[in-house]
């Protein structure tokens, strides 16, 4: 069974999703940060595929998208990175993130057997249409066992909202307030009331919360009403920050502190 | 009951130009995009909003503007030349057209504050200009390496009570101040509206701003009517950054195939020289800024940076129009050298006293190339004049003298 569907039928809270950019800092960091996020604790783990122009994202992923690319980082050398892991003890559910074009030529029918052959999970791709994903995609991820995500945010409608919760099979990715990647979102009464608004409409889909959760207290905050929540750019900036040598140590401390 | 086929060049209920087109953005964008689609006709052809467009593209931006026949010229390439001047608008370009309908919409959708990119400063100057004259506030992204480059219209954008931030992302060029502009609409989802300047970005701004633009064929019909008895040219010719001005100059004589539609697209230093901007020639089909186009990009599907020397045609993809317009054939595109252009520019200027922009004058540069005979009529769209462009123009004065 797909590994998603398996997380989220036993857990039902506190899920944690941590985001990391693919071949960043260095271009072959992706499988150890992998195994390392999986020792922690992550509940499951989504990868960036960098791409040139990453319009949902601010400064923190922008950067690690150009450094990835500059370290060379491709969909093709992504999916060579990937291999064997699942036969190398990685048991952690794996999303993919990424922009649409660079999916798009590399073949959207290759990308999924792609995903199939290495044990991916399921696909988050921000500016994928609606009615394009039901009328090419949809097909292609259920031929090859790909779940999908679709995000939400606080302006989009209910009548919106359930449409992509019909559609999602993943789970839902509720923006937590406008803005790209890394905005600091306060938890504030506001967030609040979107969540639990969200939360009354009942979806049949499980929901994490992202961009702005750092750290335990906005994570707990973002949970209090979902089943999880997902931590990109304060990831991004330990990755930065920490020399090569502690990285596996700083990630385990890290993933710690966020449920303490 | 009579049928007509839509043409397959005009956008379709789906927002689609054949293949091309749609509006590929991440959600946080949805609201704002979907709640221009499903107002942006009822508030275009709206009786009070036309009336208001009208007034305000002949009161304030001086339309209509002449269609000159360039004698001098006509005899220097052995044929017969119109250009419609766009360079005599408010502002120094075609870029007004487009601001002025977008900001009447923006009014009319509540919106107090706009936002919007530049590459040369041309449609950062217009947007600044009609947000002075709405009393709106204005936020200009544009490339720092643009904000060095273009000095004069920054200083006129600041003049006019804009902010001008510079994108500092990627290549600091025009792509990058159009991503700023997106993530600042994502940050501001109510309260702002995005005046993109060019038939590019999510459906339905490639073809809103086309209908801005079609005042340009529209005048041209009816003054080369009076002017030589027919309404259709044998050719139009026109240059593609993302390509409003060609849209515009091409808008009426798209399902009249005995009009030749010419596109100058920018080569920069060669097409094959990795230093060029030239999209049909270089590109392939993929997503940039909200459409499915023809962009310039790597095997890996990373969009690579273009380079003109005009920086108004400096941008990787062209609008999801075009990219029908070229897959079918309907429309030419030629592509034209930094030094071509700048010959072109060079010439109208001591032909006919008109110093056209350096975008413009990639247009100009098509005149020799397309085979026209002496009777043949050609209209070229002067989009803009040349006036931010002196720098460039001095430094290869000493080559023309
Ligand atoms: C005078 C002039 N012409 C043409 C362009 C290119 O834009 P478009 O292709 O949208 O007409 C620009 C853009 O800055 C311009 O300033």
């Amino acid at each position: 069974m797909n590994r998603l569907t398996t997380l989220f039928q036993h857990k039902t809270a506190d899920v944690l999703n941590v985001y990391f950019t693919a071949g960043f800092p260095q271009l072959t960091d992706t499988v150890p940060i992998l195994h390392a996020l999986q020792e922690a604790g992550a509940d499951l783990v989504e990868i960036g595929m960098p791409y040139s122009d990453p319009v949902a994202d601010g400064e923190t992923i922008q950067r690690s998208n150009q450094q990835a690319l500059d370290n060379g980082m491709t969909v093709a050398t992504l999916f060579e990175q990937l291999q064997n892991i699942r036969q190398q003890g990685i048991t952690v559910p794996i999303l993919l993130m990424g922009y649409l074009n660079p999916v798009v030529q590399f073949g959207i029918e290759k990308f999924c057997q792609q995903c199939q052959a290495t044990g991916v999970d399921g696909v988050i791709l921000p500016d994928l249409p609606l009615e394009v994903f039901e009328r090419e995609y949809q097909p292609l991820f259920t031929k090859y066992g790909l779940k999908n995500v679709f995000l939400v945010t606080p302006q989009t409608s209910a009548a919106r909202v359930r449409q992509l919760d019909g559609l999602a099979d993943g789970f839902i990715y509720l923006v937590a307030a406008a803005g790209t990647t890394g905005a600091q979102t306060d938890m504030n009464a506001d967030v609040d009331a979107y969540l639990s608004r969200t939360k009354a409409l009942g979806l049949r889909n499980p929901t994490l919360v992202g961009f702005g959760i750092s750290d335990a207290a906005s994570f707990a905050a973002a949970s209090r009403h979902t089943t999880g929540a997902i931590i990109g750019s304060a990831f991004i900036r330990l990755l930065q920050h920490t020399p090569a040598e502690g990285q596996a140590a700083a990630i385990k401390e890290f993933v710690a502190g966020i449920r303490p | 009951m009579t049928l007509t086929a839509p043409s397959p060049y005009r956008v379709d209920a789906g927002g689609y130009y054949g293949p091309f087109g749609g509006a590929y953005v991440p959600e946080m964008l949805y609201p704002n995009v979907e709640e221009l689609r499903d107002n942006y006709l009822r508030i275009i052809e709206d009786p009070e909003f036309k009336r208001e467009f009208k007034q305000l593209l002949r009161d304030f931006a001086g339309r209509p503007t002449p269609l000159f026949l360039a004698q001098r010229l006509s005899a220097e390439i052995g044929t017969t030349i119109y250009l419609k001047r766009e360079d005599l608008c408010h502002t120094g370009a075609h870029k007004i057209n487009n601001t002025i309908g977008q900001i009447l919409v923006a009014q009319r959708l509540g919106k107090q504050r706009i936002v919007a990119e530049t590459g040369a400063g041309q449609h950062g100057v217009a947007t600044a200009t009609v947000c002075a004259l709405m009393g709106l506030e204005c936020i200009v992204y544009m490339g720092a390496i643009d904000i060095e480059r273009q000095k004069p219209n920054v200083d006129r954008m600041r003049m006019l009570g804009a902010k001008v931030v510079p994108a500092t992302s990627g290549s600091q060029t025009l792509k990058d101040a159009t991503n700023e502009a997106m993530r600042h609409w994502i940050s501001n989802p109510t309260d702002t509206h995005y005046i993109i300047g060019s038939v590019v970005g999510p459906h339905p701004y490639p073809d809103m701003v086309a209908r801005f633009q079609s005042i340009i064929s529209a005048e041209t019909i009816t003054q080369l009517l009076e002017q030589t008895g027919r309404a259709n040219p044998d050719f139009v010719l026109a240059c593609v950054g993302g390509g409003s001005n060609a849209a515009g100059a091409f808008y009426h004589y798209l399902d009249q195939p005995g009009v030749r539609l010419i596109a100058a697209e920018a080569a920069g230093q060669g097409v094959t020289t990795g230093h060029s901007a030239a999209t049909t020639a270089l590109g392939k089909p993929g997503i940039l800024h909200g459409a499915s186009t023809i962009l310039m990009q790597t095997e890996d599907g990373q969009v690579t940076e273009p380079y003109s020397i005009s920086a108004g045609l400096d941008y990787p993809g062209i609008g999801p129009q075009h990219a029908q317009l070229f897959a079918t054939g309907r429309a030419e595109f030629l592509s034209i050298t930094d030094r071509a252009a700048l010959d072109a520019a060079f010439q109208l200027s001591r032909l006919e006293g008109i110093i056209p922009a350096l975008e413009t004058a990639h247009a100009l540069a098509c005149l020799p190339l397309i085979g026209a005979k002496k009777d043949d009529v050609v209209v070229v769209c002067l989009s803009g004049r040349g006036d931010k462009d002196l720098a460039t123009y001095t430094q290869h004065l000493e080559e023309y003298s």
